[in-house]
Formats: structure tokens, C-alpha cells, sequence
């Protein structure tokens, strides 16, 4: 089939970012009307599109809005970071302090992201597959951290951690470093990054049902038999897609992490925290280069993401029902 | 199950509980002075005023986006569809200092624009122009799969029955957008109250004028005042429930109405 | 090509971590001294390095003097603090963390370096700013930090407070000058460097009431032809202390060398790092040297005009205290 008209689009239906996408219904890529498109058009050509000039204003408007939001913020970055040229640009990343923060932040992601992906796949799998009282509330606490501000999701650990908080002086009597340590950015990251996965999952695993477990289960395979055997493969590009998003945001993380973090110097401090403490202290070639290895994370995931979305598209179709 | 209702509970229902807990350390009065106090007030006055109309330019420009790239085409389409998504993965403290860069009164547009007398960066503007930034992916990215699924007979049969391309689309095509339009406005307005990285940055963070709450919980931190912070924090928690709360809703209502294929 | 970079890259990147240090101490700070103390701790580590053959790693923690002072009491593990100001210590001893004499152990206080508080200017001076007085015109726009965070801005609301008291002669006309003052104060940052930045960076405001070494700072930074700094003939004399935190450093065993870094600090080598960052050197001798470095300005202490950082505090900075009645939010 060839595609005449304006109606295709490369995008996927996946929104793991949206709550709005709980619901088998919107998630799923409805089959492609063929029957419409091959057709001769039966009514005047121009009553199924705009007019000419129309057409030109919108995606003027839609052009110059996405490049002035979007497109001119990343080359801002990346012109700053190379401003006093390339040699300048390294120097900053060679940094020790730079290093140092690369690597914590790469050490948060991979702690966050294993954890996020094992758990994410447990309650994907509990509320699609299962049916049980307090469902609807199960999803809404995985909803939240969505829409909590990143400065309370750091807060809440402060309250807990703090030695003036609730288990404060517990784990300060067992020597424990939660706050101002590794295990508090970790945490506070894996709170803000819960969603991912599990989201990215449930709509897939709502739409494929249980059958083939059943099936599986059946004919005389374990339960973790069936899950590595048949359910795994059906869901691994919504895996890899919840875990991409999970990752992006685990390493990009600032807010919640600025608040549990202790901000020490090539220990407790983050690439986007390095961010602004190199802003703050003028050192601006430095701040923009570590942002603008940030922004190339942010574009290696859409471009994998893009891919991604393919596979599941074309994954999905022949499924149909 | 017992297992995810477990680590759900440590990493989510626990932490957010502890945060409810701390402000019974405070009585209502207490709880309520903190909340009604005049630089209080008016962070909240701002995030949400701010964040409120950033998701009404979303969803203007979100519905001319999303209508360009699902019913035109033209160069570069593809690359524009994938773009859409860059405030989404770019790390907000990452854009708090391109934004920043860009409007300052030296930066690129800052530059024009202070000719023509506009000052963005360290002002309220600079607040808004971040949290539209943040929130463009939202309409576009729930809007896109309703219309790309909208059935193409409905639109043919409109224009046979005689209504013009106008018609077909404001009382034909847009009233079934409605709810994934609501929905992406209600996603935008969530994520940019919330939103702290890369408002700060461009944001004149001054009290009562340019402060937004999450900045004004940090600085209660930082002030000890931990009691204060966490009222602001359960407000805006709240919030955060309503809002989720009507986006659920306003799904079940889309599934209602659309019939499913 | 991915295959040979990848590797170069992870080596690169833990590399640095595996030259792990013989001892490392963690100092918390407050916001200015990040390039004071980037010097510091540097020449601090060869010198140890020479006299004991061991190696040294230090860690900075920056933030307002209060907040962090505050980090250190939520169970930051902070070997030496070096605060702008002895109250913050005091707090951390207040809930046991160190000794209650501890500015006693360390010769002045326990201050190896002083400052001042001064006014930068925009270039030209087009307020005509020259005095304390001149701060309360109308119209006049002045970027000073939060007291409650910031130790900088303690410093500066006490130096205004002294002044006018000197000047008009009783604690109730101070309180009006001082709230006048603050009517002129458009943002309240958490740090000193927060407002620096407002100042320098975001353009706003007439006159930032600075740390002398900070408004130095931002003129070299930025260059004298966008900056001037005006020195007010009063104003008062700032005592950074600096302490070794008992329990953190008995528990790390760190002390010994704790110690030893802070007394680095009076030694010549110390005494020039402090006058070449623009901070006061105590040493008579490194004192005369850099004279000219800085203006002669008439100082007067906290013990002088306000009894003590612990009456000050509570007189002023406390919930409910003078300053919480001048400026209501």
C-alpha cells in the first residue's frame, strides 16, 4: 500500500508518559483503514483538507514554534559548550570533577534503572494480567510520581533520612549514610523514575491477555517458565522502550536530586547538578559542556526511541486479535 | 503481588505518607497561617496562573503541531515528529540554562526581543516561556494517535452531506479531539506546576513576583523551616491527586465516546 | 571505531576514582570560598604530603553558611566546617556534633582569615553610592541574600544595623534604617553567590552588598570596566570561623589530619593564599604586604555592638526576631 495521503504517520501510539495511556483502548495502534485510502475519493477533493494558504500558515506555525522552543535551545547548547573551541570543550570534561560526576551519574542510572526494570515488569504484570481489589489505586500510586514535583519527591526522603527525620537517628546510630550518600540520590531517582517501565508495559500486556499464559501453563510449564518463555518475548520492545525513557530521566534527574544530594564535589554531585554549580561560578564553557552531553543522551534516546517505535508498530500489526 | 505492594509501599506510599505525618506536627492553625501567608500565596498564585496559561499555549500550538504533522506533509516532517519529544528526554537543568543562554538580554532572541523593550529572562515571561517548553510534548503526544485514528468517513461524510471544510473540522473533527485535547492540557498544567530545573534558572526568583512554589519549598528547607515546606508540599500535593484524578476520569470519558474499533 | 572508544572512555572514567587518597576529608563551606579554598586544599595536599608521605584528598561542600551549617545537623559528613560565621558552628555543637569550646581551640577566634563587607557597584557609579546612608534613597535597588541561609548576609544586615545605631544613636532608629534598607531589597537569594549572580548576571538591582573577596571576585571575573567596588568608611569586621567536627572525624579517625589542615591556615604559605583570594591574612607581616590590596575601612566587631554572635542571633535572626519583623513573608 502506498502512502498518497496525508493520513500516515510514523509516529507510534505509545505514550508511556501519559497516564492517559492506562487504557488498552488508547494504547493500542488500531489497524490501519486500507479500505478508505484505496478508494477513489468519493467527495470534492478539497473538502477533505484545507485550503492552500491554510495549509502553508500551520506548518509555518508549527515549524517556527518547534524551532524556536526546541530546536534553538539544544544549538544554544551546543554552540556555548564549543565557544572557546574544542580544545576548551574537552579540558572541561577532563575535569576531575567532571569525571567523578559522569560516573556517579551513570552509577545512579544503572542502580535505578535494574531496580525500576525488575520491579516495573512485577506490577505490570500483577495489574494486567490479574484481577484484585485496590487495582485502580495500584495504578494511581504508580501514576504519581509523575505529576509530584521533583523538589517533593526529594523532600519526602529529607523528612525520612534527615538525622532530624524519622529514621534519622536509627541510622545514624548504625552508621548508616542514606542522605548526602549515594543510596539517597538513588532513591530519590528511582522515585521519580517509577513509572517508566511499568507504564511502557501495562497497555502492552492488557492487550495481549493472558491466553497464551494460560495455554502455557496448560501444557505443563512453570509459572517463571511461562514468564521467561512467553511472556518476556512478547513484551521486550515495550521493555526496552520503558527502560529508555527510565534511563533518559534517571540521568537527567535535578530537582529531586539537588535536594537529598549534599552537593560535594566529586562525590555526591550529579551531571545536571554540576550543571549549575559550574553556571554559579561562571564558568560557563564548562556548564555547557557537560550540559551538551546531557543533550546528546537526550538525542540518542529519541533516535532509539523512533526505532523502537517502529519495532512496535510493526510487532503489533500482524497480532491484530 | 506481595512483592510489588511492598516495594511500592518503600519507595512511594511510605515516603509520601511521611510527608503527610509531618505536617500533624503543626496544628491547623499553624498549617493554615503557613499556606495563606502572603509570599506563600502568591508562589502558588504564580505556579499555577503560569502554569495554567503555558498549558493553554500548549494546547493551541499542540493542536496546529499535531494537525501539521498527521495531515500535512512536508519537508522534514518525520524530523519534526521526533523532535516534539526533546523537552521530554533533554534534563530540565539542561534547559534551564539553554533557555536561560537564549533569552538572557545577550542571547540570541534575548537580544531582539530587549529592543522591542521585552525583558524575558529573570521575569515572570522567563517562568512561562520554560513551562511551555516543558509541557509541548504533552497535547501533541495525546492528541496525535486520536487523530490519526479518527475514522476518515465521518469527514467524507460530512462534506457530502453538503458542510464545508470549516464546519467539517470545528463540529465534526475537533469535538472528538476534546478529550484527548483536555487530557494533554491537564498532563502540561500537572507537569509544569511541578516543574523546578529548568524554571529556575530563567526565573528572576524573586519573592512574591517571580518565585514559584517548588523554589519556595527548597528555600523553606534550606531556612529549617522544614514544617513549611511541607505544608506548601502537601498542597501541591493534593493538587497533583486532583489532577490525576481528572485526567482518569476524562479517559474513562474518551473511551465512552469513541466507539472502539 | 565505537569498539576502541568505548573502553578508552570507561578506563578514562574510572581511572581517576582508583587513585584513591591515604585519607579524605570533607569540608563544608559556605558560598564564596569556592576559589579560596580550590587554592587552599591544593597546596594544603603537597605540603602533607611533603612533611607526613601521605596523600590527601579534600571534598568541598558549598552552600549559604545556614544552610549549610543546616546539612551538617541532617547527617552531612563533614570533617571541617569553614562557615561564615560562628553561630552556624554553633548550631552544629548545639546538637552535640562538636566541642561547645570550640572557637577556643584555634588561635583569633578560630578565624584564620577576616572580611569585610563592602558595596559593588555598576560602572560609573550611577546612583552616587558612597555611604550606608545612600542605601535607603528611593529608588535605590539593593541585592543583599536571605539572613536565615545565608552567613554573607548576616554580616551585611549587621553591618547596616551598626552603622546606623553608630550614626543615629539608638537600637530603635537602627531597627527603621535597617527596615528601610530591606524595603530596597527586590530578592532575597539563599547564598551569597545566588545574589552575586542576580546582581552580575541577571542585572538586577544598583549595589550588591558584598563579601569584600567576593565583590573582587566578580570584578575580575567580569572585568573592572562593568564593576566598581565602593568601600563605605564603616563598616564591620567579618570573622569566618572554621572547626574540626569531633564526632564525624573520631568516627572516620580523620581528626589528625583535620587538624592539621586547619591549622595550615596560620602558617605563611595559608596567610598568602587568604590575601591573594582578597580575603583579610591575619599575619601582621603578609598583612603589610598586601596593604594596598585592600581600603582602609573603620571596622567594628560583633562582640562590640551586639554582645556576641549567640545574642545576635537571637535578637535578630531568630523566629520572630527583629528581622522577621521587618520583613514580612
Amino acid at each position: 500500500m502506498s502512502m498518497q495521503t496525508g493520513y500516515a504517520s510514523s509516529t507510534s501510539e505509545l505514550q508511556s508518559y501519559a497516564p492517559a495511556a492506562t487504557d488498552a483502548g488508547v494504547a493500542a495502534p488500531a489497524p490501519r483503514r486500507e479500505i478508505a485510502r484505496s478508494r477513489p475519493v468519493t467527495a470534492p477533493r478539497d473538502a477533505r483538507t484545507e485550503p492552500g494558504p491554510v495549509r502553508f500558515i500551520i506548518i509555518a506555525l508549527a515549524i517556527a514554534f518547534l524551532s524556536i522552543f526546541v530546536v534553538l535551545p539544544l544549538v544554544v547548547v551546543f554552540a556555548s559548550a564549543f565557544s572557546k573551541g574544542i580544545s576548551a570543550y574537552i579540558a572541561a570534561l577532563a575535569e576531575p570533577e567532571a569525571l567523578a560526576a559522569i560516573r556517579l551519574t551513570l552509577l545512579i542510572a544503572a542502580i535505578s534503572v535494574t531496580l525500576n526494570l525488575v520491579f516495573g515488569v512485577i506490577a505490570a504484570w500483577a495489574i494486567s494480567k490479574f484481577d484484585f481489589t485496590g487495582k485502580t489505586f495500584l495504578i494511581t500510586l504508580i501514576d504519581l510520581p509523575f505529576s509530584v514535583s521533583p523538589v517533593i519527591s526529594g523532600l519526602v526522603f529529607v523528612l525520612l533520612f534527615g538525622a532530624q527525620g524519622y529514621f534519622g537517628p536509627w541510622l545514624q546510630a548504625h552508621n548508616v549514610h542514606i542522605l548526602f550518600a549515594v543510596p539517597g540520590i538513588a532513591l530519590a531517582t528511582i522515585f521519580v523514575t517509577f513509572p517508566f517501565v511499568a507504564r511502557a508495559l501495562i497497555p502492552l500486556m492488557q492487550e495481549q491477555g493472558t491466553q497464551e499464559e494460560e495455554a502455557a501453563i496448560s501444557l505443563g510449564a512453570s509459572g517463571l517458565q511461562t514468564f521467561f518463555r512467553v511472556t518476556l518475548p512478547n513484551i521486550k520492545w515495550g521493555l526496552l522502550y520503558g527502560v529508555l525513557l527510565c534511563n533518559a530521566r534517571a540521568m537527567g534527574e535535578f530537582g529531586a536530586v539537588s535536594v537529598v544530594s549534599g552537593h560535594i564535589r566529586g562525590e555526591t554531585n550529579t551531571m545536571p547538578l554540576l550543571v549549575e554549580i559550574l553556571y554559579n561560578e561562571y564558568q560557563f564553557v564548562a556548564s555547557f559542556a557537560i550540559a551538551s552531553l546531557l543533550a546528546m543522551l537526550a538525542l540518542i534516546t529519541l533516535i532509539v526511541k523512533t526505532i523502537l517505535e517502529r519495532r512496535l508498530d510493526e510487532g503489533q500489526l500482524p497480532n491484530g486479535d | 503481588m506481595g512483592l510489588t505492594l511492598t516495594w511500592l509501599s518503600v519507595i512511594i506510599l511510605i515516603p509520601l505518607a511521611g510527608l503527610f505525618l509531618k505536617t500533624f506536627d503543626l496544628s491547623l492553625e499553624q498549617f493554615w497561617g503557613i499556606v495563606t501567608s502572603r509570599r506563600t500565596l502568591n508562589a502558588l498564585r504564580i505556579s499555577f496562573g503560569l502554569s495554567f496559561a503555558a498549558a493553554c499555549v500548549n494546547l493551541v500550538m499542540g493542536t496546529i503541531i499535531v494537525w501539521a504533522l498527521v495531515r500535512y506533509r512536508f519537508p522534514g516532517r518525520r524530523l519534526f515528529d521526533a523532535i516534539v519529544d526533546v523537552p521530554f528526554a533533554l534534563p530540565t537543568a539542561v534547559a534551564g540554562v539553554a533557555l536561560t543562554q537564549l533569552f538572557a538580554t545577550k542571547g540570541w532572541l534575548g537580544a531582539p526581543l530587549a529592543e522591542l523593550g521585552i525583558k524575558v529572562a529573570f521575569t515572570p515571561i522567563g517562568i512561562f516561556i520554560a513551562m511551555v517548553f516543558i509541557g509541548i510534548p504533552f497535547v501533541v503526544r495525546t492528541v496525535q494517535p486520536v487523530l490519526i485514528d479518527l475514522d476518515p468517513e465521518i469527514e467524507e461524510a460530512a462534506a457530502s452531506l453538503g458542510a464545508n471544510r470549516w464546519h467539517t473540522v470545528f463540529r465534526v473533527i475537533l469535538p472528538s479531539l476534546i478529550p484527548a485535547l483536555l487530557t494533554g492540557f491537564a498532563l502540561a498544567f500537572a507537569r509544569a506546576i511541578g516543574e523546578y530545573g529548568s524554571v529556575i534558572f530563567i526565573a528572576g526568583n524573586l519573592p512574591n513576583v517571580s518565585e514559584i512554589a517548588p523554589l519556595l519549598i527548597v528555600i523553606r528547607l534550606s531556612e529549617f523551616r522544614y514544617a513549611d515546606a511541607t505544608a506548601i508540599a502537601v498542597v501541591m500535593l493534593v493538587a497533583s491527586f486532583l489532577i490525576i484524578f481528572l485526567i482518569n476520569r476524562l479517559q474513562r470519558w474518551a473511551q465512552a465516546r469513541i466507539p472502539v474499533h | 571505531m565505537l569498539r576502541r572508544i568505548l573502553p578508552l572512555v570507561a578506563g578514562l572514567l574510572w581511572a581517576s576514582s582508583a587513585l584513591a587518597a591515604d585519607a579524605t576529608l570533607l569540608n563544608v563551606s559556605y558560598d564564596p570560598t569556592r576559589e579560596l579554598y580550590a587554592d587552599f586544599n591544593k597546596a594544603f595536599a603537597a605540603a602533607y604530603q611533603k612533611e607526613t608521605g601521605k596523600s590527601v584528598e579534600i571534598k568541598q561542600s558549598h552552600n549559604g553558611s545556614g544552610a549549610s551549617s543546616r546539612s551538617v545537623i541532617d547527617g552531612l559528613q563533614a570533617d571541617v566546617v569553614t562557615l561564615a560565621l560562628a553561630y552556624d558552628i554553633d548550631a552544629i555543637a548545639n546538637k552535640g556534633l562538636l566541642a561547645k569550646d570550640w572557637q577556643k581551640r584555634l588561635p583569633l577566634n578560630a578565624s584564620p582569615y577576616t572580611s569585610t563587607i563592602v558595596f559593588l557597584v555598576r560602572k560609573g557609579n550611577p546612583k552616587g553610592i558612597k555611604d550606608w546612608d545612600d542605601l535607603i534613597k528611593p529608588g535605590v535597588q539593593v541585592i543583599t541574600p536571605n539572613p536565615k541561609t545565608s552567613g554573607g548576609a548576616r554580616w551585611n544586615y549587621l553591618a547596616a544595623w551598626g552603622f546606623a545605631e553608630k550614626k543615629y544613636g539608638s537600637a530603635d532608629k537602627a531597627k527603621k534604617f535597617v527596615g528601610d534598607l530591606y524595603q530596597n531589597v527586590p530578592v532575597l537569594d539563599t547564598g551569597a553567590r545566588g545574589s552575586t549572580v542576580t546582581f552580575v548576571e541577571r542585572g538586577v538591582g544598583d549595589v550588591l552588598l558584598a563579601w569584600e573577596n567576593e565583590a573582587f571576585l566578580a570584578q575580575r571575573e567580569f572585568g573592572k570596566d562593568k564593576f566598581e567596588i565602593v568601600s563605605p568608611p564603616l563598616s564591620i569586621l567579618a570573622e569566618p570561623p572554621v572547626a574540626v567536627v569531633d564526632t564525624v572525624a573520631d568516627k572516620k579517625g580523620t581528626r589528625a589530619v583535620a587538624e592539621a589542615y586547619l591549622k595550615y591556615w596560620y602558617t605563611r604559605e595559608g596567610q598568602e593564599i587568604a590575601a591573594r583570594n582578597s580575603y583579610r591574612p591575619r599575619d601582621p607581616e603578609i598583612a603589610k604586604e598586601y596593604e594596598k590590596s585592600f581600603a582602609k575601612v573603620e571596622l567594628f566587631t560583633i562582640d562590640d555592638v551586639f554582645g556576641g554572635w549567640t545574642k545576635a542571633q537571637k535578637d535578630h535572626f531568630a523566629e520572630g526576631g527583629i528581622f522577621d519583623q521587618i520583613y514580612k513573608n
